[in-house]
């Protein structure tokens, strides 16, 4: 083969010699019958013609291998595609768009569907909830979870997992580590074996066993510098001394749902006095891994029998309540798959108007490369290997766009990962692989044939003498009408995605907008908890320490107003308080009690905050443990429960035991959402100060509080404040710092994540509509060449050429503008849940974008139209 | 320019060219130039060979075997890749001739036919 290939090396370059030698000669006789030297050269190379395509249909003479062939026509190709830059960027750029959307998607596909779940036979695990009346997936109580675990006959094994945190003290600073309590047959049932060391023993999950724990590899390494004699060292979290058993290996996650967990401490450990309650759900879900060869149906009439003797024992907590069984897979992808394989196909869609608009293009470039097929074809080329030629120019174009296009998805895939880690399952197992490049290599030879075949066929079907004499003129009319309707009909898609983009842009705007009842800006929110000694110490000692945490904050540089808080916050977390109005006589139950949403604040709250005083006080650094215990309400509740009175001085009952005064009112605030805030049915809100927090609150606030600062700058004031709480105590924590804008950011994540998918696609079906007609103009630009000639030459204004392609491009645009909008105000119209403040048929965003299209549309045709004015009348008669 | 050459020149039958190369070559070995002078000036400036037909003829005819090339230098000092006809060459000549011979006398018999049918 390598013979064969110098052999045809230096028989093309005699070729080459063959050639010059002619045009020497001939130039040297022009010369000598008296020709200047300089034009006899030109004369005799005008006379020879085109060099390249003479070498070219001569070395096919020559015969060959096919893959001679082929890497000839591979190098001719790229040469035709590199002498018309404009053609190959417009081309390749579709295809890197069709190809990249497909192959991303496609990738995210790949790891989410199609991969197998990443433990062995994972089609035996199903995860466990408990039916109850309200929840049909609710949490299970450990005590049944227990009994479910050893009456069962379907399961091998089963384990139930909820999150939790720690504060992880005695390994330099005290930090906050994310942690998951779970039961001994957690990590068998689903195959993980500990990197070093051993898993949780059976029975290593029970109340009042030996506390134990698995650190991740992450922790290991991080805090523990991956010391191989880890294993019986001692870890102390919220103050308790666990020994370490085992190692987890690093990329443990169940499906991205644990991703951030770096402890696994057995349910037994948990603090909380409910745990043994069989009628607290407390939020544990199980696992369960069936017996080889028992199905789903199975096991759920075992379980069934099962909550059904337990009902039957346990009347008081288990009436009413059964088992759910739901396949690992289905629970993890269940929400997942619908809406990825919609947007599978949607991509789909897109790559085939890639194509379609390619073919276009390929059209349009082909009448100006007729006149080159005509002389292959007069000189003996047959139409299979003009065929193929053009084929192969094609699939280059595709191979180009492939490659363009794997580069792309493998970006922006990153880059949306990073957007929405948390609504996506399995995200972290997203990436290229061999099957996702297969993918990709496999669509590009797809596309590369579809469009190609079409106007390869038409070009060498159009042998010599009809594109010889006629120059390829054929009947317009008819020949354009689907081009036109594909454009029309890009148009009138990309209006509809658009739309949608633009009115999600305008619902965000005015949600930024609206005025959350505080003033966000500049406040920054962050855990504390004191060090873990204080975690068993009296009241007293808890509420001095925190005075001196308090005093240490404020004074800190930067800090404007600092306040613990304690209960809820707005737009993050609620916490609710029941009370009854003092007077009036105590309800019988707590359902018919008030329900009021509970802040439990300092003083400095409302500076902090920004909240306006509406009547009365708010707290002062009297209203403390010895103080007389007192309260503030909201607008909300004092419209509720106190309408045309004056609530200052009246008393709430409280279901903490206390009795409280009201000292005055403030504004309401926004708890649940900016946009739907006022839906919620509980608005009521109690202001309680931090320091009257009763007893066992208090005790329990040492291991966490929230703590709001305003100040300058939230981002270097966190540094300060954390230095400082380090230079007070080394055990102290700070942690989960988040400004309010972000908390605000969050709660308009789903809308934000919907608007950046329309955007996306609403860019790209804006890309190719202006590619497809910017394809169809230049094709009917260079199919009505002569006609446009004429009209030059009979003294048309180049203005008005310009005038009369532009309006082709716009007849085109403004019939799919016109589609587009037909369908776009029904259907928007579903997307009126997602929209604030503004109406489906919001008049500027339609404007704006029917403007946006029309403006793009113009653009795209001003390329050819500006050609076909340049155009010389003489060339362009001449022109076949 | 070059599009309206090609209207203008009297189309050749396939293989006619081939036949008017070896034609040329029996005089002696000539390059590739100096055969498209030959054909032109014996034609009366009625047939110009059109190079991209040429070379094209020329490789094929010497991958058929019928001619043969080396380089040499011609009387202007002007390296040439010169072409000669091979006994192989000489026979598909002779075939050729007796074909053209054949197809001329069978096109003037029917012209002559046709041209003495609409005299009477």
């Amino acid at each position: 083969m390598s013979l064969d290939w110098f052999n045809r090396k230096r028989r093309s370059k005699e070729l080459n010699e063959e050639l010059e030698s002619h045009l020497a000669m001939a130039t040297e006789d022009r010369w000598q019958r008296g020709e200047p030297q300089i034009a006899a050269a030109k004369a005799a190379r005008r006379e020879m013609g085109n060099f390249l395509l003479i070498r070219e249909v001569t070395q096919e003479m020559w015969g060959g291998h096919w893959w001679r062939d082929l890497l000839e026509d591979v190098q001719y190709g790229l040469r035709m595609l590199w002498k018309n830059p404009r053609f190959l960027a417009v081309a390749v750029l579709t295809l890197t768009l069709g190809i990249g959307a497909n192959t991303a998607l496609f990738s995210i596909v790949n790891g989410v569907l199609l991969n197998p779940l990443p433990y062995p036979h994972s089609e035996e695990l199903v995860t466990l909830h408990e039916s109850k009346p309200n929840f049909s997936t609710g949490s299970i109580s450990f005590p049944n979870f227990l009994d479910w675990q050893k009456d069962n006959r379907t399961f091998s094994l089963m384990a139930v997992q909820r999150r939790t945190s720690f504060i992880l003290t005695g390994l330099g600073e005290a930090e906050q580590v994310d942690a998951q309590l779970v039961s001994s047959d957690f990590f068998r049932q689903l195959g993980v074996v500990p990197v070093i060391g051993r898993d949780f023993a059976s029975g290593e999950d029970r109340v009042g066993a030996a506390p134990v724990a698995m650190i991740t590899a992450g922790l290991w390494k991080r805090r523990l510098g991956s010391a191989s004699d880890v294993i019986g060292k001692s870890l102390t979290l919220d103050g308790k001394a666990y020994t370490i058993i085992g190692v987890v290996p690093a990329n443990f996650d169940l499906l991205g749902t644990m991703r951030s967990r770096e402890l696994f401490v057995p349910v037994g450990q948990w603090s909380n006095p409910l745990l043994m309650n069989r009628a607290a759900g407390l939020g544990f879900h199980g696992i369960g891994r069936l017996k080889p060869g028992v199905t789903v149906a199975e096991a759920r009439a075992d379980l069934e029998r099962v909550t059904r003797n337990l009902a039957e024992t346990y009347p008081d907590s288990d009436k009413g309540i059964g088992a759910a069984l739901i396949p690992l897979r289905e629970r993890v992808l269940g929400q997942a798959e619908p809406f990825l394989l919609l947007l599978f196909g949607a991509v789909g869609f897109v790559l085939l108007i890639a194509c379609v608009n390619v073919a276009n293009l390929l059209m349009a470039r082909s009448t100006g490369r007729a006149h080159e097929f005509a002389i292959r074809t007069a000189l003996g080329a047959g139409r299979g290997r003009i065929l193929r030629q053009l084929l192969t120019e094609s699939v280059l174009l595709s191979a180009i766009g492939g490659g363009l296009g794997v580069s792309l998805a493998a970006l922006a895939t990153r880059a949306a990962l990073r957007v929405l880690p948390e609504t996506l399952p399995r995200a972290a197992e997203v990436g290229i692989d061999a099957r996702v490049l297969a993918f990709a290599a496999g669509i590009s030879l797809l596309a590369g044939v579809c469009f190609g075949l079409l106007p390869a066929l038409k070009i060498s079907k159009s042998g010599a003498p009809t594109a010889l004499k006629e120059g390829g003129r054929g009947n317009i009319g008819t020949r354009h009408r689907l081009q036109r309707a594909l454009v029309a009909a890009e148009m009138a898609l990309a209006l509809i995605l658009l739309v949608g983009a633009g009115l999600m842009i305008r619902t965000l705007a005015a949600l930024w907008n609206v005025n959350p009842g505080f003033e966000p800006k500049n406040v920054l929110t962050f855990g504390f908890a004191l060090p873990s000694t204080m975690i068993q110490a009296n009241v007293d000692s808890v509420r001095a320490a925190l005075r001196e945490v308090h005093d240490k904050f404020a004074t800190t540089p930067g800090v404007q107003a600092v306040s613990f808080s304690w209960g809820a916050v707005p737009l993050s977390s609620d916490d609710e308080w029941l009370f009854w109005i003092d007077g009036q006589p105590k309800p019988e139950n707590d359902n018919d009690m008030n329900w009021a949403l509970n802040y439990v604040v300092e003083p400095d709250y409302l500076r902090v905050m920004g909240i306006p005083l509406k009547s009365g006080r708010f707290f002062t650094s009297q209203d403390d443990e010895r103080g007389q215990k007192v309260a503030v309400i909201d607008q909300a509740l004092a419209d509720k429960f106190f309408p045309g009175s004056d609530p200052v001085g009246k008393r709430l009952h409280l279901n903490t035991g206390q009795l409280v005064e009201i000292v005055g009112v403030v504004g309401h605030v926004k708890q649940w959402s900016l946009d739907a805030d006022q839906k919620e049915s509980l608005q009521a809100q109690l202001y309680t100060p931090f320091m009257q927090l009763p007893d066992k609150a208090m005790a329990q606030s040492a291991s966490g509080i929230g703590v709001l600062v305003r100040s300058q700058n939230s981002a270097s004031v966190f540094e300060s404040l954390r230095r400082a709480s380090t230079e007070m105590s080394s055990q102290q924590v700070v942690f989960g710092a988040q400004s309010m804008k972000e908390i605000i950011a969050n709660s308009l994540s789903d809308r934000r994540f919907s608007m950046i998918l329309l955007g996306i696609f609403a860019g790209v079906a804006l890309v190719l509509a202006s590619v497809g007609i910017y394809g169809v103009i230049s094709y009917v630009v260079g199919q009505r060449t002569q006609e446009i000639g004429v009209r030059i030459a009979m003294g048309a204004q180049r203005s008005e050429v310009v005038r009369l392609v532009l309006r082709q491009g716009l007849a085109m645009a403004a019939l799919g503008a016109g589609i587009g909008l037909a369908a776009a105000l029904p259907l928007t119209r579903f997307m009126q849940s997602l929209l604030f403040a503004i109406s489906a048929a919001d008049p500027l965003t339609y404007f704006s974008v029917v403007a946006l299209l029309l403006g793009v549309s113009i653009a795209a045709c001003w390329i050819p139209a500006h050609r076909a004015a340049r155009m010389n009348p003489v060339d362009a008669l001449r022109y076949e | 320019m070059v599009k309206l050459q090609y209207r203008n020149r009297i189309e050749l039958l396939q293989g006619t060219l081939d036949l008017m190369i070896l034609q040329t070559l029996q005089w002696g070995a000539q390059h590739g130039y100096g055969i498209s002078l030959a054909i032109r000036n014996r034609s009366g400036e009625i047939l110009q060979v059109d190079t991209g037909s040429l070379y094209p003829a020329l490789h094929r005819l010497e991958k058929q075997k019928w001619v043969a090339a080396e380089w040499r230098v011609s009387e202007n000092k002007q390296r040439a890749k010169y072409y000669r006809l091979t006994a192989a060459g000489k026979r598909q000549l002779a075939q050729e001739r007796s074909r053209w011979q054949q197809l001329t006398e069978a096109i003037a018999g029917v012209l002559d036919h046709s041209g003495k049918e609409t005299e009477s």
